[in-house]
């Protein structure tokens, strides 16, 4: 174990250089964040990650964020176990209707000020799955999404771009 | 009257040749289909998926010690079958999914209960013509003073996908845990039917995002099989390039998640470099960091650069000498070996009658790899030991997974050895009418199996999607009992099922 630990400490940091924000996820927040939800949060934000009918393509990716290479809790942002802790809801998947009322109910624990952030292709238009007879359909469909992050599913660097946009909108 | 006795599938398949695709096709009477579900019971061969089809009900049999495996069908009345679950449990939550979305009957179903349909469709599911009454869904019931139950999910607090879990506990220690899936239904089945070969292609790859490259391969193979289409040898060896590659990228994250949730995140960290590694070095050969959509019918859509080999070869030899550095850690900690050793054992007996595959099967003795009993191209060449333990435990599993992480290592190099330059796919074959096809390809997790129907246009009209995690869930049940609760995630985690794969 000590080897392990005084080699990261020779190695140096495995983090790569932060990316600028995106610009397509400014555009889309420059519209549906007005300014009246715009609260000084200190540069952070807690995120819940709620799965509401993906592949788990898109989860894998989500997790990599947290890896020591994107490193997310360096920009202030940070997964939380719980709806009630969270200032962001990342909601992937297209709504399958087993899975709308639990997408709902955790939108309602989600203490205001709240934003949704649609992760992925089927969180834009439900992907492949569009038309499914089980799917309810986007993630707007259900419950107000203030940014999209497509992709199939989208890299964490495109994710992490997003949500330092995010940030840097409310800061 | 004499009561029916078991019947082996080796008995009933003298004389029949297996098709195109490995499988034999057996058309049975009731009493025999009984007959087989009871020898499913009583260990003569596995039961690998059951399913229905335009009005009858087939299931998949294997017995990989003969080397046989066989779609047996059998013609229902409106829909009406002998349930396979009244003789096999391990059939009764595919014969509820069965009944729920379709128009299959089981009859004599020793649990009838809801499982995929939760009563909030606004339709009956398509083609099902028996919508259930009942929508009510009832856990089951707990006995006795002292007992309390911990209902956990369908949202999760990791990022993880949705199910529910009913604990059911005295203090920290678990006496049984009973889960709820169905909730990420996207209705893949349906969506698949009447569709094209290269939408189909695109459904399958996210049937499990996480094992997208096994997915595309088993839908590959199957068309493949049913047309009568080969692929060119370049794309065959890519194509176990890349199962290897997610294999690995696979165990190994899954081992660090397996220390983080025992509170070694410095283990973890390092899985994740290791991952994180892999996955660019895909994205880097491939085009894409899951390898989505790479495995198409008639070869791959993704060519090796010229320089790719030379970066898997780095990034090989990284996760070689880390991965040795991290297990080394892992086996000289008492606390983190504390937590994993004894913790979740499922004994060999279940691991046998529930035929699980991949991991949780190989470390509870069960000696089956989709690659060596049934291998399928690239891997009729390749030459690798089939890990297995006996213990059962959460230990037992990942070191079947370190195993095959050095397996795939060694696969990847034989494989990368032996490209050549060459063409990477091969012109579709004309549709010559109707047509069928079946595959079973190992993930990860274990084997995929999947069987298409094409019409005579060449569309797809039946796809159907077993995977391995359907073995695996019910098994997970067994592992947690009389463990406490605080060692869930390390028993969830070594298991690692799917729930999208299985909810279809």
């Amino acid at each position: 174990m000590r080897w392990l630990l005084l080699r990261s400490l020779l190695e140096g940091p495995a983090v790569i250089d932060p990316p600028a924000p995106g610009a397509d996820a400014l555009a889309e927040l420059a519209t549906s964040l007005g300014d009246l939800s715009r609260r000084k949060l200190g540069r952070s934000l807690s995120i819940r990650e709620v799965d509401a009918g993906s592949c788990n393509g898109c989860e894998l990716e989500i997790h990599a964020l947290n890896n020591p290479v994107y490193d997310v809790e360096r920009f202030g942002i940070k997964f939380v176990a719980s709806p009630r802790h969270a200032d962001v809801l990342m909601v992937t998947g297209p709504v399958t209707w087993n899975m709308k009322q639990a997408l709902e109910r955790t939108y309602a624990a989600t203490p205001a000020p709240k934003w949704v952030v649609a992760i992925g292709d089927c969180g834009l238009n439900c992907g492949v799955f569009a038309g499914g007879a089980a799917v309810v359909g986007p993630i707007a469909s259900v419950i107000p999404v203030d940014l999209h992050i497509p992709g199939c599913p989208p890299t964490p660097l495109d994710m992490l771009k997003g949500l330092i946009a995010l940030v840097d909108r409310m800061a | 009257m004499n009561a029916p006795a078991p019947a082996a599938l080796n008995d009933l398949l003298q004389g029949d040749t297996a098709g195109r695709d490995g499988f034999a096709r057996l058309r049975v009477d009731e009493p025999t289909w009984t007959r087989l579900a009871m020898g499913c019971a009583a260990g003569l061969h596995d039961l690998g998926a059951i399913w229905h089809d335009a009005g009858d009900v087939s299931m998949l049999l294997l017995d990989p010690r003969a080397g046989h495996r066989a779609i047996v069908s059998l013609a229902t009345v409106a829909g009406a079958y002998p349930a396979v679950s009244r003789h096999h449990l391990p059939a009764s939550r595919l014969e509820r999914t069965l009944r729920d979305l379709g128009a299959g009957r089981p009859v004599g179903m020793p649990d009838p209960r809801n499982w995929i349909d939760h009563g909030v469709w606004p339709n009956a599911a398509p083609g099902q013509t028996n919508p259930r009454p009942d929508k009510s869904y009832e856990f089951l019931p707990i006995e006795g003073e002292g007992w309390h139950q911990i209902p956990v999910g369908p949202v999760h607090a990791g990022i993880i996908e949705p199910g529910h879990f009913r604990f059911t506990a005295n203090g920290e220690l678990v006496v049984r845990l009973e889960e709820r899936l169905g909730y990420v239904h996207k209705g893949i089945e349906a969506l698949a039917a009447g569709a094209d070969i290269d939408k189909v292609a695109r459904i399958a790859a996210r049937i499990s995002g996480d094992a997208t490259v096994a997915y595309s391969f088993a839908f590959a193979l199957a068309v493949e099989a049913a047309l009568g289409w080969t692929p060119p040898p370049r794309a065959t060896l890519l194509r176990g390039v890349m199962a290897e590659l997610e294999r690995l990228s696979h165990h190994i994250n899954d081992v660090g998640f397996i220390c983080n949730d025992a509170s070694v995140v410095a283990l973890q960290a390092r899985c994740a470099i290791l991952r994180e590694d892999i996955l660019q070095v895909a994205a880097r050969c491939f085009g894409h960091r899951l390898m989505m959509d790479r495995i198409v019918p008639g070869g791959v859509a993704a060519d090796l650069p010229a320089d790719g080999a030379a970066a898997i070869e780095t990034c090989l030899k990284r996760c070689e000498t880390d991965f040795a550095a991290v297990m080394r850690v892992y086996d000289n900690s008492p606390s983190l070996l504390d937590r994993t050793v004894t913790t979740g054992v499922v004994r060999p007996e279940l691991a046998a009658r529930f035929a699980a595959g991949g991991h949780v099967g190989r470390a509870s003795g069960r000696a089956f790899d989709a690659r060596r009993n049934f291998p399928y191209a690239p891997y009729g060449e390749v030459d690798f030991a089939v890990a297995t333990r006996r213990a059962g435990d959460v230990d037992a599993r990942v070191w079947v997974r370190v195993d095959e992480v050095h397996s795939s290592i060694a696969i990847i190099r034989d494989l990368l050895a032996r490209l050549t330059p060459g063409p990477i796919t091969t012109p579709r074959p004309v549709a010559q009418g109707p047509a069928v096809g079946a595959a079973m390809v190992e993930s990860f997790r274990g084997d995929v199996f999947i069987h298409v129907r094409l019409d005579a246009d060449g569309k797809v009209a039946r796809l159907h999607a077993r995977d391995p995690s359907c073995f695996q869930w019910p098994l997970l049940e067994a592992a947690i009992e009389g463990n406490i609760v605080a060692d869930f995630p390390l028993c969830n985690k070594s298991f690692n099922c799917s729930y999208s794969g299985h909810d279809l």
